[in-house]
């Protein structure tokens, strides 16, 4: 979608800045590391999960993951969204979390209590739809789950519009600017890929 | 009024249930720094934290660091913390501690209490407002820039490895100078550098609230990293413009003296704390990236 596309809840101004300058900036950095190594020609989530090396980073994740964690970011919104999820995801939702309130609540928790920088994802594993939140550039890739959503809480992407005010920064994402379809579509494939 | 680091020791009690056989601790309470008592309207009594003002008017730092970056940062942020720590505390047995000491119990070996991070925060922040002034930066002098010149070989290179330090803390925290004496007996901390030799300055990365505070060190001086895009430009800014080498001096005296007077009441304190899985990043040799 194009730059202004999700104003009012998200401004162009931000995503100027948050795309153009800090997503850019994760790329081309990982871009420079990897170059001349053997992580060189890799496909992205190869190298996070190369990289995550169980915890003790080695230098080209953070940029890595950050890489993967805002493209994933952007394809988790689009203009025009927000409401509910139907279909296979809301059973699910309302399956684990016993109604798709309960799962906004908790949803909306983690990435509240996140302290510092860091990401809110709803993410499947062992056939279980759970909420997780991670610090900084983590993801639940490494964690051994399907990421099928995600918000960034990392200041940089609500001060601008919200500046410190992150509670309302959430309700705006999850109220006007989630994507289901693409939440479904990634549940779709994770359950594929599991099975 | 000058930020001064705690040297009291936390006694066995009741809010530290588990000291160990030989420790000898004392428990001193502070004067309570900001402490305040209102009564509101309803008869209510509250007690709490007062949020500080920075020592100039917030407009004092343009055009280095504006009127609006204050009016944010010590007015909503900084505030929430102070207010945000002050409903956490009240009626618990945290209530009418210093914030020092707030902060010291909540880390709890890094498994942090609930209120560590607002604690933390409320005192980073007051402690950042009071590492700057208007017409600051420039360099050094006295006992500060000896001390300087001898731990990191000459201003220059400090500089050059504190601003390395400060770009390559990931995510948010803060970049510090502290004054490390080597205390092991500490209740409720570690210390990381059991090894390093004693009084020397080093600079520390923490992430998110955490301060060295916790590792008994003075700091002396600190550098918030929360902003991502331009960080470099801020860091030469807070160097060039901000800093205020006269806290800082007058800081490093005061941990040399509480060094000198620990050394005094004694080698008979134990000091065999065997050190936790917990290891802060210690920033010591060349940044290896530059992210953001």
């Amino acid at each position: 979608y194009p730059l202004d596309a999700l104003e009012p809840h998200m401004s162009k101004q931000t995503l100027e800045f948050h795309w153009g300058k800090h997503h850019r900036a994760y790329v081309d950095n990982l871009k420079k590391q990897v170059l001349g190594s053997e992580l060189e020609g890799k496909p992205l989530e190869h190298i996070i999960q190369n990289t995550y090396n169980n915890g003790d980073l080695l230098p080209p994740f953070n940029n890595a993951a950050q890489a993967w964690n805002h493209e994933f970011f952007w394809e988790s919104m689009k203009p025009g969204g927000g409401g509910k999820p139907s279909g296979e995801l809301l059973a699910l939702l309302e399956r684990d979390f016993t109604s798709y309130e309960k799962f906004y609540d908790e949803f909306n928790a983690a990435a509240a209590t996140q302290f510092g920088a860091g990401w809110a994802w709803l993410a499947y594993a062992d056939n279980k739809l759970k909420v997780v939140k991670t610090p900084n550039a983590v993801n639940p890739l490494v964690l051994g789950s399907f990421p099928l959503l995600t918000i960034d809480v990392w200041e940089h992407a609500y001060y601008l519009d919200f500046q410190n005010r992150r509670p309302d920064y959430i309700k705006t994402f999850m109220n006007n600017l989630v994507s289901w379809e693409a939440v479904s579509s990634r549940l779709e494939a994770a359950k594929a890929a599991s099975s | 009024m000058m930020m001064t680091t705690t040297s009291s020791l936390l006694s066995p009690c009741s809010l530290l249930p588990s000291q160990g056989p030989n420790r000898q601790t004392q428990w001193k309470r502070h004067e309570k720094r900001q402490f305040s008592r209102k009564v509101a309207v309803s008869g209510v009594v509250r007690a709490g934290f007062e949020l500080k003002p920075p020592p100039y008017p917030l407009d004092a730092l343009e055009p280095h660091m504006s009127r609006e970056t204050l009016d944010y940062h010590w007015g909503k942020h900084h505030k929430t913390y102070v207010e945000n720590l002050n409903k956490q505390i009240l009626g618990t047995d945290l209530d009418g501690l210093s914030l020092e000491e707030v902060v010291l119990l909540s880390y709890n070996r890094g498994n942090m209490l609930p209120v560590f991070n607002n604690a933390a925060q409320a005192w980073n922040h007051e402690f950042f407002w009071e590492s700057i002034q208007p017409g600051g930066g420039g360099k050094p002098s006295g006992d500060l820039l000896r001390l300087i010149e001898r731990d990191f070989g000459s201003f220059d290179d400090f500089v050059e490895r504190f601003k390395a330090a400060a770009s390559s803390n990931f995510g948010s925290g803060w970049t510090w100078l502290a004054y490390k004496a080597n205390r092991l007996d500490v209740a409720n901390a570690v210390n990381p550098l059991p090894k390093e030799e004693d009084k020397k300055l080093v600079i520390v990365k923490t992430p998110n609230a955490v301060n060295p505070l916790v590792w008994d060190y003075s700091v002396i001086l600190m550098l918030l990293c929360f902003a991502q895009n331009r960080r470099v430009e801020y860091i030469n800014t807070f160097m060039e413009k901000l800093v205020s080498w006269e806290t800082v001096s007058t800081r490093l005296e005061s941990a040399m003296a509480r060094a000198a007077q620990r050394e005094q009441e004694g080698s008979d304190t134990e000091d065999e704390e065997k050190p936790d899985e917990e290891e802060p990043e210690v920033y010591l040799d060349d940044a290896s990236e530059e992210v953001d």
